[in-house]
């Protein structure tokens, strides 16, 4: 059986609140289908799964806000038996380690119950700890906070339990330990059959827009305070020429119909993304102690939204997208940025960010590096100055500050000064783009 | 189509564009993009949304003559299709 989680969508996440299924128990579902939207201090996310299977169970029901990591659905995995039946509920003396079931807000259906997993007894095989892929920052504070490393759900590379779960894990069982005055104790489980939700029938009342914005804030501000705190940021800033990207992009844009065009941002984006080719190092998240470089690239790119705040979705596999297809996705995803509709991946997925200020008149962005990435581009906004050209003579010429902020852990100025070069290199040759 | 027509149809697009924005009291004369909270990516809806409405193309050489309210009636009116004048 797998677990389906609360997401882990960014470091500013603790906690969520799962708003609809829009799958009920049985169904079949597809690694990467939608099954769930999670409300959290962002945005409204469509959350993906990673396990093709089928559901067996829901273990939260829709208006409950839990801790990042807790389990929402049990699935069990193509191949593998149902659960069996649990047993009628039996008069007589309690059983040895009761369940317990949060009580539920008044809902039109048949309510749901929310089921600790460890309750369930659907809890992942025990595994042997000695062959447990965990790094020993999380195996020892995973010994200080008294949480079984085999219970945790990793989310590193290859299986690798990181800080991060442990402290995910952590939060999971402290906010499960201070639910008592919502808990009721029950006898035993019933036998009753899962509750036929649909997702009309019992999703939960989205947050009033002025509530999101003031905690989007907060937890912009406890991201940012985090990085500041944590990250030793450096900045490194260059101007480039954007007479041949330009004047390339016109011609280009000629020949296609309107709904095709594309803006100049996307070939900011894919510049940086072949760059990061180059300097892969910059295209990592830090994970417990160490940097893990990332194979693919996903792009975060910054979209503002229009009651203030920004969120940072992912192109997903940015480097290998021609500009069309960039376009095309970019668009997309600030509509639905804006609109209220990512999806969990491009929030959890992105491995380096691009902010790009110059339509608000800004010459030079020095943004900071958003956990658990290691690395920031910042583009300022257009002008035509004088510049002097091949040959020696001046010009004018429309031009571009591009800044790197680097996570000096992770990199030196040298290998960022090579980075912002290569993303100069490749806006030179916009037609290899 | 009069010109009072063609506004009246380009304030209905902008506002599927940047639904928040108080259209009422938009100054013919001033940018759009000095008035209401439009980036790049907005106005370029805008113009594809011209683009379905009014079956005309707006490269972007013009985009300029199509940034008030005002300029847009006159692009449009001008490039109009003769079978929709």
């Amino acid at each position: 059986m797998a677990q389906f989680l609360m997401p882990h969508l960014g470091a500013d996440m603790t906690e969520g609140k799962l708003l609809v299924w829009r799958k009920k128990p049985g169904d079949h579902v597809t690694r990467g289908e939608i099954i769930a939207d999670v409300e959290t201090d962002k945005a409204d996310i469509e959350v993906e799964v990673f396990t093709s299977g089928v559901i067996e169970k829901f273990l939260v029901e829709p208006g409950t806000q839990v801790p990042v990591g807790t389990p929402l659905a049990i699935i069990r995995t193509e191949g593998e038996p149902a659960l069996k039946a649990e047993p009628p509920a039996q008069p007589g003396p309690a059983l040895p380690g009761p369940a317990v079931v949060i009580s539920k807000p008044p809902v039109a259906a048949p309510a749901p119950t929310v089921t600790p997993a460890s309750a369930t007894g659907a809890a992942p095989a025990p595994v042997d700890s000695h062959r447990l892929h965990i790094s020993p920052v999380a195996r020892k504070l995973a010994a200080e906070v008294g949480i079984d490393p085999t219970s945790i759900t990793p989310s590193g590379p290859g299986g690798r339990i990181t800080r991060e779960d442990v402290e995910r894990a952590s939060k999971a069982k402290a906010a499960a330990a201070s639910l008592p005055p919502r808990l009721t104790v029950v006898s035993a489980p019933t036998a009753a059959p899962p509750p036929s939700v649909t997702p009309t029938a019992v999703a939960a009342p989205k947050a009033a827009a002025g509530d999101r914005a003031a905690r989007m804030r907060q937890t912009i501000a406890a991201a940012m305070a985090r990085s500041k705190r944590e990250i030793p940021h450096y900045y490194l800033s260059t101007t480039i020429d954007m007479k041949s990207a330009l004047d390339w992009l016109a011609q280009e844009n000629l020949k296609r119909p309107v709904e095709a065009r594309i803006l100049y941002g996307v070939l900011l984006v894919k510049a940086v993304a072949l760059a990061l080719r180059e300097i892969p190092e910059l295209n990592a998240v830090w994970e417990g102690t160490m940097p893990v470089t990332k194979p693919e690239i996903h792009v975060g790119v910054a979209v503002s939204l229009r009651g203030g705040g920004l969120v940072a979705p992912a192109i997903h596999n940015t480097d290998k997208k021609s500009l069309g297809e960039l376009m095309k996705d970019f668009r997309d995803l600030v509509q639905r940025t804006r609109a209220g509709t990512l999806r969990s991946s491009e929030i959890s997925d992105p491995t380096i960010t691009v902010t790009s200020l110059g339509e608000e008149g800004v010459e030079g962005v020095f943004g900071i590096i958003y956990p658990p990435q290691v690395a920031l581009v910042g583009f300022g906004k257009v002008q035509q100055r004088p510049w002097v050209v091949d040959g020696g003579g001046l010009a004018v010429r429309p031009l571009i500050h591009a800044t790197l902020s680097g996570d000096h852990r992770v990199t030196d100025g040298h290998r960022g000064g090579l980075f912002l070069n290569a993303v100069e290199r490749w806006l030179q040759q916009p037609e290899k783009l | 189509m009069t010109t009072e027509e063609i506004q009246k149809s380009v304030l209905r697009l902008l506002g599927t564009v940047a639904p928040e924005a108080d259209l009422s009291s938009i100054k013919p004369n001033i940018p759009f993009r000095d008035q209401l909270d439009l980036d790049s990516m907005d106005f370029l809806n805008f113009v594809i949304a011209m683009h379905k409405e009014f079956k005309v193309e707006i490269p972007e050489a013009d985009y300029a003559r199509v940034a008030t309210l005002n300029g847009c009636s006159a692009y449009i009116e001008s490039h109009l299709p003769t079978s929709a004048r």
